[in-house]
């Protein structure tokens, strides 16, 4: 989903998936059972008995989005926090318990959302779902544990953003791209701001979105609905109700100019991104726009015998790679992005070019029924795959509902993209891979050695035989 | 890319991560080793069927009807310890040239044809393993022609001598790319001071002069000499009858020649304390201590895995994480494994810090480490990290791919079918005085390599 890389996004994707072939087998899909507390947490539950294990997540409508200037990053913090200690857990306890239960767990947050899961043996789902609901009101935030977690935090920024060139030219791309909304601000947050960032901050931060009616539980395995709604209600009823306070938040205006922007670090390979904002599943003119956008998505990138590949890889070999990024579940707008290193002997400036030729040969002609049945049998295919995965069933559901849409419409995903036609391809394409609309950013290699010349070409000598 | 950039608390190694790191070795020993540290006496395994096709090829079938799909994994002994000296990054290439031509077809027409049945191909090689990977719908009208097309590829490969520039070009990027990433400048040092002359010391991509060595004829050898049946293995898990499994097998592998195994590798001689240091332009250091330790069979392997556990595999509760990310701050991972190889695979201790900290750090790693190996667990560790491995035993087999995993694993080494069914009761069979005698009988802290990558 999210945080899936650009190339894999056809493959990998939980979301792409459909019921291949027209008359592919539908298999044996569970139901999702829904219900919301008194308190307002919505909990929704799907059966899959494969094998006796569960997956218990926990989301909360908060991400890097909700953050003001000077606490970028805050969201993320805080995720961190979530392990430290409770009134009735010391730190790390949480996961010392989930472990010595047999569970794998872990955190993410996102520009859009909060979240946490564990997996475990069936049996064990009251342990996890006791824990989060501790966790979710109780949360101690203590001054001592703060002051070490922070340091982590600015360890892994170094480790993701800092120390990594490309990292650092999509952040910047980030911030170009969008100019007013929050958007453009990275999710693990500044490096100053995490610097000057006060427990104090946690907790107002806490205070505010987290509550039962800002989250959603999600349980999905080898389990009874009536028997996990049983238990939320157990563990989660008696936490208060709270009204929620979110921002609102500001819009970006609309772009009106192509922007640029041109990164010079000590790299080796130059790097191009792309990006031009695009309607998602929350925001957009007509609801079939992410369909054709996804499936436009999967026309250029969505594997070997895609256009991206086939043109700018092998073809013309003006690329050493080249994909597409598309991610409509989001609370507001989003982007349709490329990025794309160029093949030995091209510029950057080459490299740009192909790509947006192939963006204007979308809108000048539509694509063919070939392309169109191919990306189609695949998103089918690929919705049968995922049922493979509790986790990814699990994610799915999650996301969808902590964005405000009905995880039905997660469900109807294969049916929209079966509908897409030539003709709405096309009209996306124009409506939005647009000059006034795109942002640019590249990376401009310096040398790593600032004492050495720049490095010499990595093709040169011998070609073999 | 950015606008979908997630962060997690601790960094999940994806499976493409865990195969640039490490080769897909490590991607299929991480999963084994969960699995290892996670069996169960009451709950066995998945019903395991092996034989043999008639060129040698080993079959093993998991039977698995819930979803309508079939999961298949062809393994060759022929990854990179094969590699001549000189040339390394053959294994690799010649594997990913496999469905870059075959039969007179072309890459975008095997891509298409794969496509447009739902299939997807994949596939990697890292120091032992050659892997060649299809999923597919079990509807027999998008079954039949995605195995068919696949036995073109790993018996008709063309090897193209347009495509081999091509992908050796591409491999070159990404190797120039690697040098501006520190997380790849000290695992690929690491190797190299681990096994020195031994096969396992080059990294599974090569370089970029070993690169430039191969020729479209090297691609062609190495092919004939390794992808030959009893150098096979074939894994199927899925929505398929025993009887459909065997026409499948003898699909996709019975035309391959018999061949001849693989020879033995040569046995891995142990180091003597090396430190490197390399000076990088980055504001963290990496750092990479270890040895060369276990093989599969190894009879301390029990011992040695539990007792990692304790030390540095289990996540965030684990003593490394805990005295130097939960204590001090120092690092955001911090972990140790054991990777258990067809010839001694490595102990290895990992961790990233801020320049300035470095010394800190590492003072507080070898600490923790030397105090591991003179005292071993407690008991109350011994028996939290038992409830761990034996609880979460089923989530490892959760689903056809992480069968698939495991099961090439038991088969590509060869380890007794039975190997799931009791791997629980082995890990409960391990005792404190197990655990310390064999991390000092086995990880010699005067042998340890260290390498650290980073600025000052």
């Amino acid at each position: 989903m999210h945080e899936i890389p650009v190339r894999r996004l056809v493959i990998a994707t939980g979301l792409l998936l459909l019921t291949a072939c027209a008359t592919g087998t539908p298999g044996r899909s569970s139901a999702v059972h829904e219900t919301t507390l008194a308190n307002g947490l919505r909990v929704i539950v799907k059966e899959d008995h494969r094998a006796p294990v569960v997956v218990s997540e926990v989301w909360y409508r908060v991400g890097s989005i909700d953050e003001p200037e000077g606490i970028t990053g805050v969201s993320h913090v805080l995720e961190h926090m979530m392990f430290k200690g409770t009134k009735r857990l010391k730190p790390n306890e949480f996961s010392r318990i989930i472990a010595a239960n047999g569970g794998t767990e872990n955190a993410f947050t996102s520009h859009n959302y909060t979240g946490y899961f564990q997996m475990l043996e069936r049996s064990r789902l009251p342990v996890a779902l006791e824990l989060e609901a501790e966790r979710m009101h109780n949360l101690r935030l203590d001054p001592v544990e703060y002051r070490k977690e922070i340091r982590v935090v600015m360890e892994e920024r170094r480790l993701r953003i800092e120390d990594r060139p490309e990292q650092q030219v999509d952040e910047r791309f980030m911030a170009t791209a969008y100019r007013v909304s929050p958007y453009r601000h990275p999710v693990i947050g500044l490096m100053r701001d995490l610097e000057n960032m006060k427990v104090e901050d946690l907790r107002r931060w806490y205070d505010r979105f987290y509550s039962p009616s800002n989250a959603t539980l999600v349980v999905v395995g080898d389990v009874d609905p009536q028997e996990v709604f049983a238990l939320a209600r157990k563990y989660f009823g008696p936490i208060p109700a709270r009204a929620n306070n979110h921002p609102v938040l500001p819009a970006e205006p609309p772009q009106t100019e192509s922007r640029r922007v041109r990164l010079k670090l000590p790299a080796e390979v130059p790097y191009l991104v792309m990006g031009y904002h695009a309607p998602s599943h929350t925001a957009h003119r007509e609801s079939w726009e992410p369909y054709a956008l996804y499936v436009l998505a999967g026309i250029l990138d969505g594997g070997n015998s895609a256009r991206f590949p086939t043109d700018l890889v092998r073809g013309r070999r003006i690329a050493a790679s080249a994909g597409v990024g598309y991610f409509p579940v989001s609370r507001g707008t989003t982007l349709f992005m490329a990025e794309a290193h160029p093949a030995q002997g091209h510029t950057i400036e080459d490299l740009e070019r192909a790509i947006r030729d192939q963006f204007e040969r979308l809108k000048r002609e539509p694509v063919g029924a070939d392309e169109l049945a191919r990306v189609k049998a695949q998103v089918a295919a690929a919705d049968v795959y995922a049922r493979d995965s509790i986790y990814m069933q699990a994610r799915k559901l999650a996301s969808y509902a902590t964005i405000g849409l009905d995880w039905r419409q997660a469900d109807a995903f294969v049916r929209h993209i079966q509908a897409v036609t030539p003709e709405q391809v096309q009209t996306v394409a124009r409506r939005y891979l647009i000059d006034s609309n795109l942002t640019v950013a590249v990376l401009d290699p310096l040398p790593m050695d600032p004492g050495k010349k720049k490095r010499r070409p990595a093709m040169e000598g011998r070609h073999g035989q | 890319m950015a606008s979908n950039y997630v962060d997690f608390r601790q960094l999940p190694l994806s499976l493409r991560e865990r195969v640039r790191g490490e080769g897909i070795l490590s991607t299929l020993l991480a999963l084994w080793l969960a699995m290892l540290l996670f069996a169960s006496p009451a709950e066995a395994g998945p019903r395991i069927e092996h034989w043999t096709l008639a060129n040698g090829t080993r079959v093993y079938f998991v039977e698995a009807h819930d979803i309508p799909m079939v999961q298949l994994r062809l393994v060759f002994d022929s990854a990179a310890s094969r590699d001549p000296v000189g040339k390394s990054g053959l294994a690799l290439m010649t594997n990913r040239l496999l469905h870059e031509g075959a039969g007179g077809l072309d890459a975008g027409e095997i891509a298409r044809r794969f496509e447009r049945l739902g299939a997807e191909y994949g596939q990697d090689a890292g120091r032992d393993m050659a892997v060649v990977e299809l999923r597919s719908l079990s509807e027999a009208r998008l079954l039949q022609p995605a195995l068919e097309l696949l036995a073109l590829i790993v018996r008709q490969p063309d090897f193209p001598a347009g495509a081999f520039e091509r992908e050796r070009a591409r491999s070159l990027i990404a190797l120039q790319r690697d040098l501006a990433n520190p997380a790849a400048v000290v695992q690929k040092t690491f190797y190299r001071e681990l096994y020195g002359s031994h096969p396992y010391a080059a990294d599974p991509p090569g370089d970029p002069d070993s690169l430039k060595a191969l020729t479209r004829d090297d691609l062609v050898a190495h092919y004939r000499r390794y992808y030959v049946g009893r150098n096979a293995v074939l894994v199927i898990v899925g929505d398929l009858t025993r009887r459909q499994a065997n026409r499948m097998a003898n699909t996709v592998a019975g035309d391959l020649p018999a061949g001849e195994i693989a020879a033995p590798l040569p046995k891995v001689t142990n180091g003597k304390g090396i430190k490197r240091a390399i000076a990088f332009p980055a504001k963290q250091t990496h750092v990479r201590i270890g040895m060369p330790v276990l093989v599969r069979n190894d009879p301390d392997l029990f011992p040695l895995y539990v007792g990692n556990y304790i030390l540095g595999g289990g996540g965030l509760v684990s003593r490394l994480a805990d005295e130097v990310r939960e204590k001090r701050g120092y690092a955001y991972s911090v972990y140790s494994y054991f990777q258990p190889m067809r010839e001694a695979g490595p102990f290895v201790l990992g961790l990233q810090t801020k320049n300035t900290q470095k010394a800190d750090a590492l003072k507080v790693v070898r600490r923790v480490l030397d105090e591991f190996i003179a005292k071993g667990p407690t008991a109350k560790e011994l028996e939290d990290a038992k409830k761990h491995l034996v609880g979460g035993y089923p989530l490892k087999l959760a689903g056809n791919r992480k069968i698939a995993d495991q099961v090439a694993y038991i088969a590509f080494y060869e380890l007794p079918l039975d190997w799931l069914d009791t791997f629980t009761a082995r890990v409960e069979t391990v005792t404190v005085e197990q655990i310390r005698d064999a991390f000092q009988r086995r990880v010699r802290l005067n042998e340890l390599v260290t390498v650290t990558v980073g600025g000052r």
